[in-house]
């Protein structure tokens, strides 16, 4: 487990250099909070009661996921390891005394953090600062806020899990563009990015169910404004377990497989 | 002109070299903002319509700014790839060249991958108009057609200053996509659905309300009143063009070089 930390620690010390790209990054999802909320007002303006979001957590939503998008977001890659497999350089990686998988789980891991610890504070410190309608909640409750913080980090963990499948798959097909669209953005679709699932039909928030995107971005953000009730957060707790043990597994498997016979690329 | 399109024509033939990965791109570009559209989809099937507008005339205006952004991202690269010219001084080959500094950069790049999305959006487009009651006239598409032109020139006119930009920063500075693809996203809704200061804003000082949503309710008939004056409207984005010339060559007299 030692290593793996330590690697998490360099990583996550590394990308908090990047202090002049947070700052972009900053300014451009303040932008698209801002416009995503004056949208939605207009939208709510003709039958608020229709959805199944109101809509004061409709805007603590949207000020969470811009917050904390780099935690939230499937599409979100680093090139550098897809290089390494095209190019080559996976051979100085696979010299390493550690397991390929873990060492790259913590390296996506570390790069969201660092890149998330930059962001957050100051655009829910702004956020919070709004006038009404558009401003940030307080959670719903303290025991709200608690299961907030369990469903968040065990969805980054789930949402790292589902990601290194896409990495996985570049070795077989040496080029990340097919398995980036078909996961990174049905994924991003079904995990709530694209509109919040309680404004989905139905038949479709059934299915984002039963598929493991939804636990990542979707779960944390409604049961910090309670849209989730706290029995049902419980509940969710175990599946995203379930889900994270699952994907880990058969990544950490097929990975194994894959790398045992590895065709190193380039001279 | 002629040696543009001597230019366009080699990068075109250039970029065909690599079949494979040509075609999966404009795929894949293809795809990715369907699920946008599903997502816009399902907002009107659960909330009906947007200040008045429908799901169709919002489809509408979708198509018009997707297919100039789609036209602007590719003919408009070499503004856009312009801090890595800047960074490898690049840009001192071109200043010695005996043409204009801005057809050379615009002739630098060119991203014929983007017809995927200009596929998709013109599919939206054919969408959108089956969906609508208009009876056209010639008016009617002239001013269609004036929309496309004007918002994809005032895409470009945005690259041109995102790059000018550079002259001074050297690097690409991200916060400058708020206003190509943060626009593209959140603009494509008819304006006036935001609060007024963000209408005027995009009214008076970026004008995609010109070619945005003023000529598409006298396109729809939302508004009486001269549908001649409509149809010249987005011609105010062939406009916006100018300024931005004048602000690229201020810029290229402050070009230091960075090269050795």
């Amino acid at each position: 487990m030692k290593p793996y930390l330590s690697a998490l620690r360099v990583r996550f010390l590394n990308g908090l250099q990047y202090r002049a790209a947070a700052l972009g990054g900053l300014a451009t999802q303040f932008f698209w909070g801002v416009m995503l909320v004056f949208l939605y007002h207009a939208f709510y303006k003709n039958g608020p009661q229709s959805s199944g979001l109101g809509f004061s957590q409709l805007v603590t939503y949207i000020w969470l996921q811009q917050a904390f998008l780099a935690l939230l977001m499937l599409f979100e890659y680093d090139f550098e390891l897809f290089d390494m497999i095209t190019s080559g350089g996976i051979s100085y990686e696979l010299c390493r005394p550690i397991q390929l998988f873990g060492f790259w789980y913590v390296k996506l891991l570390a790069r969201r953090l660092s890149s998330a610890v930059l962001r957050f504070a100051p655009i829910l410190a702004i956020a919070f600062l709004l006038p009404e309608p558009y401003k940030m909640s307080l959670p719903y409750s303290p025991v709200s806020f608690l299961l907030f913080l369990i469903t968040m980090v065990l969805g980054v963990l789930l949402l790292v899990s589902i990601s290194m499948i896409i990495y996985i798959t570049v070795f077989k097909t040496m080029s990340p563009v097919g398995s980036m669209a078909l996961i990174g953005i049905t994924g991003e679709f079904f995990s709530g990015m694209t509109i919040p699932i309680p404004m989905m039909p139905q038949w479709l928030q059934t299915v984002c169910y039963f598929l493991p995107f939804r636990w990542t971005a979707d779960l944390p953000l409604r049961v910090y404004s309670g849209n989730i009730a706290a029995s049902e957060a419980v509940i969710s707790i175990g599946v995203q377990i379930i889900w994270i043990l699952v994907l880990v597994s058969t990544g950490a498997y097929a990975m194994n497989r894959i790398t045992r016979k590895v065709v190193i690329q380039g001279g | 002109m002629k040696l543009y399109f001597k230019y366009v024509e080699l990068l075109f033939r250039s970029q065909l070299q690599y079949r494979v990965s040509f075609y999966m791109t404009i795929l894949t570009q293809f795809l990715i903002p369907l699920t946008a559209y599903a997502g816009i989809y399902l907002l009107f099937d659960r909330f009906g319509s947007i200040e008045g507008w429908s799901a169709y005339e919002v489809f509408l205006c979708f198509a018009v700014m997707g297919m100039s952004f789609a036209v602007s991202t590719c003919l408009a690269r070499g503004f856009d790839m312009f801090p890595g010219m800047i960074k490898n001084a690049g840009f001192d080959r071109v200043l010695v060249r005996p043409r204009g500094t801005v057809i050379q950069v615009l002739g630098s790049s060119l991203d014929i991958k983007r017809a995927g999305h200009l596929i998709q959006a013109m599919m939206v487009l054919i969408i959108a108009i089956s969906g609508i009651r208009v009876d056209w006239s010639i008016i009617k598409s002239i001013t269609l057609i004036n929309m496309i032109i004007g918002a994809t020139c005032i895409f470009t006119g945005i690259y041109m200053l995102q790059a000018t930009m550079a002259f001074w920063t050297v690097e690409a500075i991200e916060v400058a996509n708020i206003l190509t693809h943060g626009v593209k996203e959140h603009a494509s809704y008819p304006l006036n659905v935001y609060p007024k200061w963000i209408t005027r804003f995009f009214t008076f000082v970026i004008p995609f309300a010109t070619v945005n949503y003023l000529p598409l309710q006298s396109l729809i008939g939302h508004v009486d009143g001269n549908e001649v004056f409509y149809m010249l409207l987005p011609l105010v984005g062939i406009l916006f063009i100018v300024p931005c010339v004048f602000a690229w060559r201020f810029g290229v007299r402050h070009y230091r070089s960075t090269g050795s």
